[in-house]
């Protein structure tokens, strides 16, 4: 394998990690406080639709990025209106939020657009196009530097950008600020948080609304950004892959970049069966290069490569006791 | 003394009532608590103590009533308006963080500005002078799972501390302190009133209103008898209050007549999933027709024991009962194993362990046993055989409602466990595994249970009984072990020993012995 | 204390939910521009108004039958299997084996091979989840969800690479032969004199999920299994105490649920597509959660709630024929059955306790209902 084949690779491995990485950064936000989320595929697909909708129809892609945020948002307060305030199953709500997802959105864009459930193609300023990094240009024709840096470090959208960024900042705000002391504290022990005078219902709900806000985000970039547009059940299981990778970084910023770095990798290679065969020598099916991620995970949930111990308090409601 | 009787009180309660569901559990309640006192609130378990505290610190709402601080009228809708107030609060079960630091538990709640370092660097200042005033020290860099629970409660009262609370209140603190480790909390304790705070301590036990409060209330199924000055009061009258009549604190037995020995404990260790060693090389020996009482602070291996005795906790060493070696190890033996070899188990946690809440009485009285063959017919089970024993069972052990078809959580503790030991006793065992045997349970129920207890030692049972009842051990037993960190300290008959000498073995002292270190 | 009468718990509350999952519908119904009542009036003659309608809504409910009951059994030991599709994709597998490489005789002995191979392969794909959970901890929700993802790996590579007669572009298996063909509903009933939709795939496997759901019935409330099924469901600490094995009722409770849902595949692949294709389960297994949650895990309310699914199904196969609406309102029904009757369960039950609470103190309670005082 050459290295401009690397550098291709490792560039669409960016692409395609950008969505998990949003969306394992919003589930560890939620369940670092204790509400377990397997809700976040459908809050993609919904923000997904939402924003390739609102961007067609006013060609202004940050208007798409808020509706989508706004729909993924909704649906986050409807997880924590049934798993905070009416203490139900964390995990049954996340179900059927994924369902309800991908039955409305199907039904509004059949209603909208009479396209069989897609919006229409996006073209310029309703999407998110690629930023040239400065001095790409110029940098490019150097041997090794340039093409890793105009190919693969300069060319994204905004929003690959702002999912690297969201790394150090969770990590900040988990670690180095009030806001994260009480929310990890709400995640492992509530009554701790309760009995200091902290709300934990009002914890538990920015959680979750910052889980909504980031689901948005993926989900805005993958119809604006990866595509062009809505197409039905885009978000393709990401959702679940965000929740492996999740438990794959046993719930840490950094290690979910890396974490979703593979999968997306995973992603990548999905796509270069040629690249595979040239690396090993053998010809590997796509499909179960596609089922890695989901393996793995398991592999790794079973305890055989380092305990994953989730958040103590993770998926029980709160209840005050005597 | 004179300008306490004309300031206001630090905390005034007023008619305050509460109710959850069918059950009043508190009922128009009064009291006021001068500043710089130590009031201790005393009653039964079930008695309401800890509903009217949670009310104060706004756990809770009340129903009805008013609360006074200082002598302002105030109102406590949550933790933060009880803080804000200057109340703070040592719960029985600690509220920390466990994989936290002691300072980050410490301001939780109470940071300044959103940013952590100054918060942090700020109490652990404020930490060191709280451990100078009040002899207060502890590691603040340590994590909550790394310390003892005696450390975790100096935690839980620093917090409270940091928080400016003029009034403190503890709820049963020496519940899983050693002797020891409860001196030297009342001495800190000390220390607070006179530094002026205002304390209100809640436990059930007598010794403890006696030795350390100056005025004391009584509390009895939710309302208040009465409200005394502790000097002027006798452990007799307070008993008196607490359960409306004169206790008989001993129990009528005759004297054992021990046979063979049944049980034999050799050599026993427990290692647990976190690989501490629970007990560290038991012996023990239990006979026909005696009852043998381990006592010891709650946490010391009592349960331990008691869980591989009952087939559900994997051990090594040798365990005999009636001669036949037990398997430890899991492998061959599990809860239903230990019953074929004529062991019954009352567990310590009823709701927990002994019954299903949510099965009818009469699916309880097959649990453990829904293998018996008179349970069975066919590939079926024989629901009718199981309902027609369980009313009998129910009418021998006075169970009330004599109902089968209730839910075991429809029953009040002393009938869930007359239904737990009317399913262990009638199975007529050689050797009976009891935990706790009246905790959470009536008075009228305690008699009972205990006078079915000795009747089954009578009838030439061994009786291993496990209490963190003092009282209770002395008055049913007829040998005492005594257990500390896994280990026995020593075994006393019981007409030899009284409650000072195992008190101190508790805190594991033998005499002519140092005490062994702290870990 | 049970605040509310039995048949309130059991009819009233999965009642109401579905009310309030009808109303949400129809606003969505409307939110698109359609008539919710014409919608409604479309779906009833659809699914109900010819044994044709009838034979698709028995199909369907058949298949959610055997996946409500697959996590209904789980959700009584308190495991949540969401792993219903992956294992209903398996059982798929298991069948077009049985039918493809075994010269069946009869369709009889056909069924029952297919049967026993569908349970087999269904079960073994819940029992790695099953054991994981019981000997490492592995959270079983979340092994599940990973094990659909990789069933539909393992079944795309086999129908691709493996199974795919040669020359076929389909990634399907061949037809299977003549002799596994089973009788349809129109084959049953046409001796009895009853004229049958001869087009709808509503076959004997019906008769096979209701004796399941008999099956199931007599296990969870007749029998030991059941007792230490439950036992453990309520409290995993007494089923320790009373000798009952978390790790052996896990993995019982497990292979059955798997083994229920694998055989859904009797149905939807030897009795109607008489192929394995891709996707065959077309979301059954995510259905049999919400057919469990409607029927309360209870062998009878699965049996209506799936009946209750199968008219959806039907109805809204014939609105997106007829009309503008996608398939995809099931979907969204489905969805909102989950969210009223699962995640959202207190809100509904809350005011209803209250009504019951205030209803009771009004007038003098039973004195064997009354809240027990400590006897004296």
């Amino acid at each position: 394998m050459d290295y401009l084949t690397l550098i291709q690779l490792l560039d669409s491995t960016v692409r395609l990690a950008t969505p998990l990485l949003l969306a394992c950064l919003a589930g560890l936000f939620s369940e670092r406080a204790g509400i377990f989320d397997i809700g976040l595929d459908g809050k993609m697909l919904a923000a997904a639709f939402f924003s390739a909708a609102i961007a067609a129809i006013t060609g202004n892609v940050w208007l798409g990025l808020l509706a989508g945020i706004a729909a993924s948002l909704a649906l986050s307060l409807l997880h924590g209106l049934a798993s905070i305030t009416f203490r139900g199953n964390q995990l049954i709500s996340g179900v059927a939020i994924n369902f309800l997802a991908a039955g409305l959105t199907v039904l509004i864009a059949q209603s909208w657009f009479q396209q069989g459930g897609r919006t229409p193609s996006l073209i310029g300023g309703a999407r998110f196009n690629p930023i040239t990094l400065p001095f790409a240009d110029q940098i490019e024709p150097l041997p090794f530097i340039g093409p890793l840096y105009a190919e693969l470090i300069s060319g994204h959208s905004i929003l690959v950008y702002m999912a690297f960024a969201a790394v150090p900042l969770t990590w900040w705000i988990l670690y180095r600020t009030r806001f994260g002391l009480r929310l990890r504290a709400v995640g492992e022990n509530p009554a701790a948080v309760d009995t200091a005078g902290v709300s934990v219902i009002g914890l538990r709900y920015s959680a979750v609304c910052i889980c909504g806000v980031l689901c948005g985000v993926a989900g805005a970039y993958l119809s604006t950004a990866l595509q062009a547009g809505f197409i039905k059940d885009m978000s393709a299981g990401r959702g679940y892959i965000a929740l492996a990778a999740l438990i794959f970084a046993k719930w840490r910023p950094w290690y979910a970049l890396w974490a979703t770095l593979l999968f997306g990798l995973f992603g990548a290679l999905e796509t270069r069966p040629d690249v595979i065969e040239a690396l090993i020598g053998i010809k590997v099916q796509g499909q179960l290069l596609g089922a890695l991620p989901y393996v793995m995970t398991v592999i790794i949930l079973a305890g055989f490569v380092g305990k994953a111990i989730p958040p103590r308090a993770g998926g029980e409601p709160y209840v005050k006791e005597r | 003394m004179e300008r306490q009787a004309t300031a206001a009180p630090a905390i005034e309660l007023k008619g305050i009532s509460k109710a959850f569901g069918p059950v009043q559990a508190n009922k128009d309640i009064s009291i006021r608590v001068m500043p710089g006192t130590i009031h201790g609130i005393i009653g039964e378990n079930g008695a309401g103590k800890s509903t009217l505290m949670s009310i104060l610190y706004g756990f809770y709402k009340a129903d009805k009533g008013e609360i006074f601080i200082s002598g302002k009228k105030t109102d406590i809708p949550d933790s933060q308006a009880a803080i804000a107030a200057g109340i703070g609060m040592v719960f029985q079960h600690f509220k920390l963080v466990e994989n936290f630091t002691v300072l980050e538990n410490i301001i939780l709640g109470a940071e300044d500005g959103g940013l952590l370092k100054p918060s942090l660097s700020k109490a652990r200042k404020s930490l060191l002078k709280l451990a100078d005033d009040y002899g207060l020290r502890v590691d603040p860099d340590a994590l909550i799972q790394d310390i003892g629970v005696g450390m975790q409660q100096r935690v839980e009262i620093l917090k409270a501390l940091y928080r400016q609370a003029d009034i403190l209140i503890l709820d049963e603190p020496t519940g899983v302190l050693t002797p020891a480790e409860a001196d030297q909390l009342f001495r800190i304790l000390g220390r607070l009133k006179s530094e002026g705070k205002t304390i209100i301590l809640i436990t059930h036990k007598l010794r403890e209103i006696m030795e350390t409060t100056d005025t004391v209330s009584v509390m009895r199924r939710g309302e208040m008898t009465a409200t005394v000055k502790t000097s002027e009061t006798s452990p007799a009258q307070l008993a008196e209050l607490m359960v409306g009549r004169k206790v008989l604190l001993r129990v009528d037995k005759d004297i054992a007549k021990p046979g063979e020995v049944i049980l034999d404990i050799k050599g026993l260790r427990v290692v647990d999933d976190k690989g501490v060693e629970r007990l560290r090389g038991i012996d023990l020996q239990v006979r026909a027709g005696e009852i043998l009482g381990v006592a010891g602070v709650a946490g010391n291996g009592q349960s331990e024991l008691l869980e591989v005795l009952g087939g559900y906790r994997i051990g090594t060493g040798s365990v005999r009962v009636n001669g036949q070696e037990l398997d430890l190890t899991g492998k061959h033996s599990d809860g239903q194993s230990r019953r074929k070899h004529g062991i019954a188990h009352v567990p310590e946690d009823r709701q927990r362990e002994g019954l299903i809440m949510d099965y009818h009485a009469w699916e309880n009285t097959a649990f453990g046993y829904h293998k018996d063959p008179a349970y069975r017919s066919g590939i079926l089970m024989n629901n009718a055989a199981i309902k027609a024993d369980t009313v009998e069972k129910m009418e021998r052990f006075d169970v009330r409602p004599p109902n089968p078809k209730l839910a075991a959580k429809s029953f009040s503790g002393g009938n869930q466990q007359k239904l737990v030991l009317a399913r262990e006793i009638e199975r007529n065992p050689d050797l009976l595994l009891i935990g706790q045997p009246t905790r959470g349970v009536d008075i009228g129920a305690i008699e009972f249970i205990h006078q079915q207890i000795v009747a089954l030692r009578d009838q030439g049972k061994a009786i291993l009984l496990v209490s963190v009842e003092l009282e209770e051990i002395l008055a049913l037993s007829d040998r005492v072990a005594v257990m500390f960190d896994g280990q026995v300290m020593g075994t006393r008959d019981a007409s030899a020993t009284d409650e000072k000498e195992l008190g101190l073995m508790m805190a594991g002292i033998t005499e002519a012995q140092t005490p062994p270190m702290e870990a | 204390m049970d605040v509310m009468p039995k048949w309130a718990e059991v009819v009233l509350v999965p009642l109401i939910s579905l009310l309030l999952a009808a109303i949400l519908s129809a606003l969505v119904i409307l939110g698109i521009g359609e008539d919710p009542v014409a919608a409604v009036k479309l779906m009833i003659s659809g699914a109900l108004g010819s044994t044709y309608g009838w034979g698709y809504t028995l199909y369907y409910a058949t298949n959610f039958m055997f996946t409500g009951l697959c996590v209904a059994i789980a959700f009584h030991a308190r495991l949540f299997n969401i792993g219903g599709e992956g294992q209903a994709m398996l059982g798929g597998l298991g069948v077009a084996l049985a039918c493809l490489y075994i010269p069946w005789p009869h369709w009889s002995l056909a069924l029952l091979g297919a049967t026993t191979m569908a349970a087999i392969f269904g079960a073994t794909w819940a029992a790695i989840p099953a054991f994981l959970q019981a000997k490492r901890g592995s959270h079983i929700v979340i092994t599940t969800i990973m094990f659909n993802f990789i069933a539909a790996a393992v079944l795309n590579y086999t129908l691709v690479n493996l199974m795919r007669p040669a020359g076929s572009m389909d990634p399907a298996t061949a037809r299977f032969p003549d002799a596994t063909k089973l009788p349809t509903l129109h084959d049953m009933l046409a001796p009895i004199g009853i004229n049958f939709s001869k087009a709808a795939p509503a076959n004997i496997s019906l008769l096979v999920a209701i004796a399941a759901c008999i099956f199931l019935w007599v296990l969870i409330w007749r029998t030991r299994l059941g007792y230490e099924i439950r036992a453990y469901g309520h409290s995993e600490s007494a089923a320790k105490y009373a000798g009952i094995s978390p790790f052996k009722i896990t993995m019982i409770a497990m292979t059955i649920s798997g083994a229920l849902a694998g055989m859904m595949a009797i149905n939807n692949v030897m009795g109607e597509a008489e192929r394995l294709v891709l996707n065959a389960t077309e979301g059954a297994g995510f259905i049999g959660i919400a057919v469990a949650l409607m029927g309360r895990s209870h062998p009878l309310g699965v049996f209506l709630a799936a009946i209750l699914f199968g008219f959806l199904y039907q109805g809204g196969a014939e609105l997106a024929l007829w009309t503008t609406i996608p398939r995809e309102l099931i979907v969204v029904i489905q969805a909102l059955v989950i969210l009223f009757t699962g995640a959202l369960d207190n809100m509904v039950r809350m005011p209803l306790e209250k009504i019951f609470l205030t209803v009771r103190s009004l007038r003098p309670p039973k004195p064997e209902r009354k809240p027990v005082e400590p006897a004296e």
